[in-house]
């Protein structure tokens, strides 16, 4: 499969050439989809721990006296009062409500902050931070190309990543980062992720993303991981991703989020007028977990119908799960829909489903 | 990955045996290629069943894998004769061995097919492709 010449490459490109992965376009980059299985790659992360090239993802820094007040206008969470070393996810919106993109915001130190922000929206959230930050003491430093990110997720992460360095990583909460040494390199730590497990992110400089990535692939049990078993362990966890769940048509209330809109924080910040209409009024779609009786798969775009055949819904993710072993989806249901008898369109078959919470798996 | 050069090659990427043999009867399965491309295959359906009439190029079935699905299609035109229903209850085995235990149907063919490619076509067209 050719790839498209003006993909950029991230700086472990050479590595996953050597590992023979499925190398694919994905928001303008080379990335790997998988090195050998997707489901054995799934299956290290819930079980071991895999490893992620994430060096697409961007990362803005705010830094300032009014950093904090920026991010405060710029998106819908309250984070100003956040403390150092802590982590939030939230969103940027748009004037109209809609997400513009889902983020985790880091607080490095008292004056600077670290978006981390999808590959694909990475410069639509650095264009609208730098124009929403323009009337306070703040700087927006675009260094997306400068770090790399590599993610080290399972069980056994915590305990692999303690051979490479002396920071006190269980001390180190879910959702909080700290700055350390690790093997040799010197890097921002969270434990943070997007697999449902237990893990840590390593912000890198891409000057050393190879020394890094090679040192945590050289440790027994640790299996390289891509985009492919990424999607499938999200799904899995019920985390919603951009363009599929989240879009720009979407609110935050009907993916189920609205608790990450901070209203009541003080001070006017971009989308609060549509967002508090939003949140007065019922979503007129909501997302759901679907698990499939049978063994089709439903998948983004197919409709979900009721019993007796009519469209109430669209499915927004679907795969077979490679834990739960049936096909399982996320879908937004038309309010006031029935959830009893409900059934996906597979390419014109109704194929039955059931309504579930999410998340389809939980670690224990 | 290496192709074959005893079989044939539709452009939708299945592959022909036994062409040309006294019973008129053909093998049919997917190539490597195209099983890579997919992933894991997680499920097959074929549409037609034994002694079914199947026509060159039109849709017979699905082929779903983890991220994907997509048809398969007859290469040749003719009667099915018999279905793997080992792939059928265990799709992986398309991915391990396409062209032995993943074979996926036999059709006695009713005329010759005119436009199968050879290998080395077929390694260009996978080439470019």
């Amino acid at each position: 499969m050719s790839a498209d010449p003006t993909a950029k490459k991230t700086p472990l490109h050479d590595v996953h050439e050597d590992l023979g992965a499925n190398l694919v376009d994905f928001a303008g980059y080379l990335m790997p989809l998988r090195y050998a299985s997707e489901t054995a790659e799934h299956q290290a992360v819930r079980t071991g721990a895999g490893l992620f090239d994430l060096s697409h993802m961007g990362e803005i820094f705010l830094s300032g006296r009014g950093a904090g007040a920026a991010l405060d206008f710029a998106l819908v969470g309250n984070l100003s009062p956040m403390p150092v070393g802590k982590a939030r996810y939230t969103m940027i919106c748009g004037h109209d409500g809609g997400v513009l993109d889902d983020l985790i915001v880091y607080r490095l130190a008292d004056e600077t902050w670290m978006v981390v922000a999808n590959a694909a929206n990475a410069a639509v959230v650095r264009d609208a931070l730098v124009e929403r930050a323009a009337g306070f003491e703040a700087a927006v430093d675009d260094r997306s190309d400068s770090y790399a990110l590599i993610a080290l997720q399972g069980p056994r992460s915590q305990g692999i990543l303690e051979g490479f360095t002396d920071a006190p990583l269980g001390d180190l909460k879910y959702y909080a980062i700290l700055a350390g040494r690790v093997a040799g390199v010197d890097a921002l730590v969270a434990r943070t992720g997007y697999t449902g497990e237990d893990g840590f992110e390593l912000f890198v400089d891409a000057s050393d993303a190879v020394r890094m990535w090679e040192a945590l692939a050289a440790v027994e049990g640790v299996v390289p991981a891509g985009l492919s078993a990424r999607d499938t362990l999200r799904l899995e966890a019920g985390m919603p991703l951009y363009g599929n769940e989240l879009t720009a048509e979407t609110t935050p209330f009907e993916a189920g989020l609205g608790r990450v809109v901070k209203l009541d924080k003080p001070g006017d910040f971009v989308g609060k007028g549509a967002l508090a209409a939003q949140a007065q009024t019922p979503p007129g779609r909501r997302l759901v977990g679907l698990v499939a009786r049978g063994r089709r798969a439903p998948r983004k775009g197919y409709q979900v119908v009721t019993s007796g055949g009519a469209p109430c819904g669209i499915v927004t993710s679907g795969a077979p799960s490679p834990t739960l072993g049936t096909p399982i989806a996320m879908a937004y249901l038309d309010s006031g829909v029935e959830e009893a008898g409900l059934a996906v369109d597979v390419r014109g078959r109704h194929e039955p489903v059931d309504v579930v919470a999410l998340p389809f798996y939980k670690r224990s | 990955m290496s192709v074959p050069e005893e079989l044939r090659y539709s452009e939708e990427h299945e592959w022909v045996s036994g062409l040309g043999g006294e019973d008129g009867i053909v093998t049919v399965g997917i190539t490597a290629h195209a099983a890579d491309a997919l992933g894991e295959i997680v499920y097959i359906e074929l549409q037609p069943s034994e002694g079914d009439a199947v026509e060159a190029g039109e849709p017979c079935g699905e082929i779903e894998s983890t991220k994907s699905v997509s048809d398969i299609y007859s290469p040749v035109s003719g009667e099915i004769t018999a279905v793997n229903s080992a792939v059928v209850d265990e799709p992986k085995v398309i991915n391990d061995d396409p062209y032995g235990e993943g074979w996926i149907f036999k059709v006695r063919i009713s005329e010759e097919p005119g436009d199968l490619l050879d290998s080395a076509a077929y390694d260009k067209l996978i080439e470019e492709s």
